[in-house]
């Protein structure tokens, strides 16, 4: 199959990529959950899956509609309760990677999950940071998934819901946080990279038949480049055989078509 | 011997106006049932406490049950907002909603510490955050022994935990399986305690030695509602609805449509209702 592919399943691919067979990865809702279980679908197979409703290793043939669908207990290894989940897993330090997506990001990859607008008079009050505060700094490194746009990749967020690299360079140690934070940023149209020095997300790889000038409209502050920038490789058709399978198992279970 | 309550009863006297209630259930298992039994008795100024307010909340908070919520995640799961919880927050209707916000770290530690008889929860939180510039109850304490600066809230003591379990025994002793949520710190962190389940049996039989059992001296009330966690879901009896988590978004997304909808479903019914979620789904044989 030499096909084509829309950028959304680029980006849930190359977010699946970065995941490796060896980690514990504690997986958001959403896009985070589609790439986690195709990077377990195809080159991660024993990948160790957690969602915050306390389920460890789960191996769900669906994609969850919320994080605490049946299918994510009853495929588990076992299910902790969620203030063990919190404490023991999360804070004790088991995660090697925490995968989030969010509303609105900036360019040191910190997240605002909570408020558009002022918090006592809100323009837009968004859901919250759940599990997010402290899954920013408590895994040791944290893969971030997005769909690039102006409204969502804006200079100044509103309200730091979860922690990225602060104020950059390195605000994170001077917090007393030892984790790594966003080591990945991956959007529809490319894939950011820490610069090691000012922790500033910075484009490390283009998706393929992306411009530079596509990625400066789409983000609200002006996008820095990696001194070496790659292309990202196009989706293998197995990569899109198993996620379009895993999107339309997902579908008929919702019962939704296909 | 255990006497079981209608569900009314139980509310009744569990429940009363301006009690900080606790409804939990995280995604399973969630008491909607006992939700509407509140609305119908009209319960107001609660504080209400849940991580995850869902549906349940939604409803309690468009029906002007509530002065207070007190939480860590407000959206409806999969699906987007919720639409009442942001009327009150973002226009003040049908009144003004005040709001304690955590995250899902602070609210699991706080119930456990509730639990365990403390007067607040310590963690390794809200670090770079600016949830603490917005609430507050987040403060922080220095570890006596290292010196590491901690986050610190108060323990939830709610007047009411409310939940709903798999089942009960003759004895009204509780049992739970599956996702757990943070159901047993919430009752054991609460003045007092209404639990509504899908069976009651004889005897739990056969389990494993570690089954999550609340004894029934742990339980002040309990209603028997099969169904009564629908459109959530309970293991092993009926899966989650997804399908009428995505109705409601139009359900609740404009106000007379979300009144029509309780006076239809939840004012002019009873908890009887629910009964029809759990026979679709039961098992064969178990």
């Amino acid at each position: 199959m030499t096909s084509k592919y829309t950028p959304n399943e680029m980006m849930t691919i190359a977010a699946a990529r970065a995941l490796k067979n060896e980690d514990v990865v504690f997986v958001g809702i959403g896009m985070p959950s589609a790439a986690s279980n195709l990077a377990r679908l195809t080159h991660a197979p024993a990948i160790t899956l957690i969602y915050e409703s306390g389920t460890l290793a789960t191996k769900p043939s669906v994609l969850p509609l919320s994080i605490g669908d049946g299918e994510l207990c009853e495929t588990a290894l076992t299910t902790v309760s969620v203030p063990e989940m919190f404490r023991y897993w999360l804070q004790g330090g088991r995660i090697t990677v925490g995968f989030l997506g969010g509303a609105q990001i900036d360019r040191f990859a910190n997240l605002n999950t909570t408020v558009v607008g002022p918090y006592a008079k809100p323009k837009v009050r968004l859901p919250g940071g759940g599990g997010a505060p402290e899954i920013a700094n408590s895994c040791g490194e944290i893969f971030i998934i997005m769909a690039q746009g102006k409204r969502s990749f804006v200079d100044k967020l509103d309200f730091i819901t979860s922690l990225g690299h602060g104020e950059g360079g390195d605000h994170r140690s001077r917090l007393g946080v030892k984790t790594k934070g966003p080591t990945r940023l991956v959007t529809d149209l490319c894939i950011f990279e820490p610069d090691p020095r000012s922790k500033e997300m910075t484009v490390a790889a283009i998706h393929p038949g992306v411009t530079r000038e596509k990625i400066q409209e789409n983000t609200g502050w002006p996008v820095r480049y990696a001194d070496k920038v790659a292309e990202t490789s196009p989706p293998t058709a197995r990569e899109l055989e198993v996620l379009r399978e895993l999107h339309a198992r997902t579908a008929r279970a919702h019962g939704e078509a296909a | 011997m255990l006497r079981v309550l209608s569900l009314a009863e139980a509310v009744e006297s569990v429940i009363r106006d301006g009690d900080s209630v606790a409804m939990e259930g995280f995604t399973h298992l969630i008491p909607h049932a006992a939700g509407h039994e509140i609305v119908r008795q009209g319960r107001k100024h609660l504080t209400l406490i849940r991580m995850t307010p869902d549906l349940l909340y939604d409803q309690l908070i468009g029906m002007g049950c509530a002065d207070k919520l007190v939480f860590s995640w407000g959206g409806n799961p999969g699906v987007g907002s919720l639409h009442r919880l942001r009327d009150a927050i973002e226009n003040g209707w049908p009144h003004k909603l005040e709001i304690e916000e955590h995250s899902h770290a602070a609210m699991a530690n706080a119930y456990e510490a509730g639990a365990a008889g403390l007067p607040c929860a310590i963690f390794r939180g809200y670090i770079g955050t600016d949830l603490p510039k917005v609430n507050p109850k987040i403060k922080s304490i220095i570890c006596p022994f290292t010196g590491e600066t901690l986050a610190a809230i108060p323990a939830h003591r709610p007047d009411a935990a409310v939940i709903h379990a798999l089942r009960a025994d003759r004895t009204g002793n509780v049992l739970l399986e599956g996702i757990l949520g943070v159901q047993k710190e919430a009752v054991l962190a609460a003045k007092r305690t209404l639990v509504t389940v899908e069976e009651i049996v004889d005897d739990f039989g056969p389990r494993s030695l570690n089954a999550v059992i609340l004894p029934s001296w742990t339980v002040s009330a309990i209603a028997h509602v099969p169904g009564g966690a629908f459109p959530s879901y309970a293991q092993g009896y009926y899966t989650r609805n997804n399908t009428f988590y995505k109705e409601w978004d139009a359900i609740s997304r404009d106000r007379d449509t979300f009144l029509a909808w309780i006076k239809t479903n939840v004012l002019e019914q009873g908890p009887e209702v629910f009964a029809m979620h759990a026979r679709n789904m039961r098992p064969a044989a178990e």
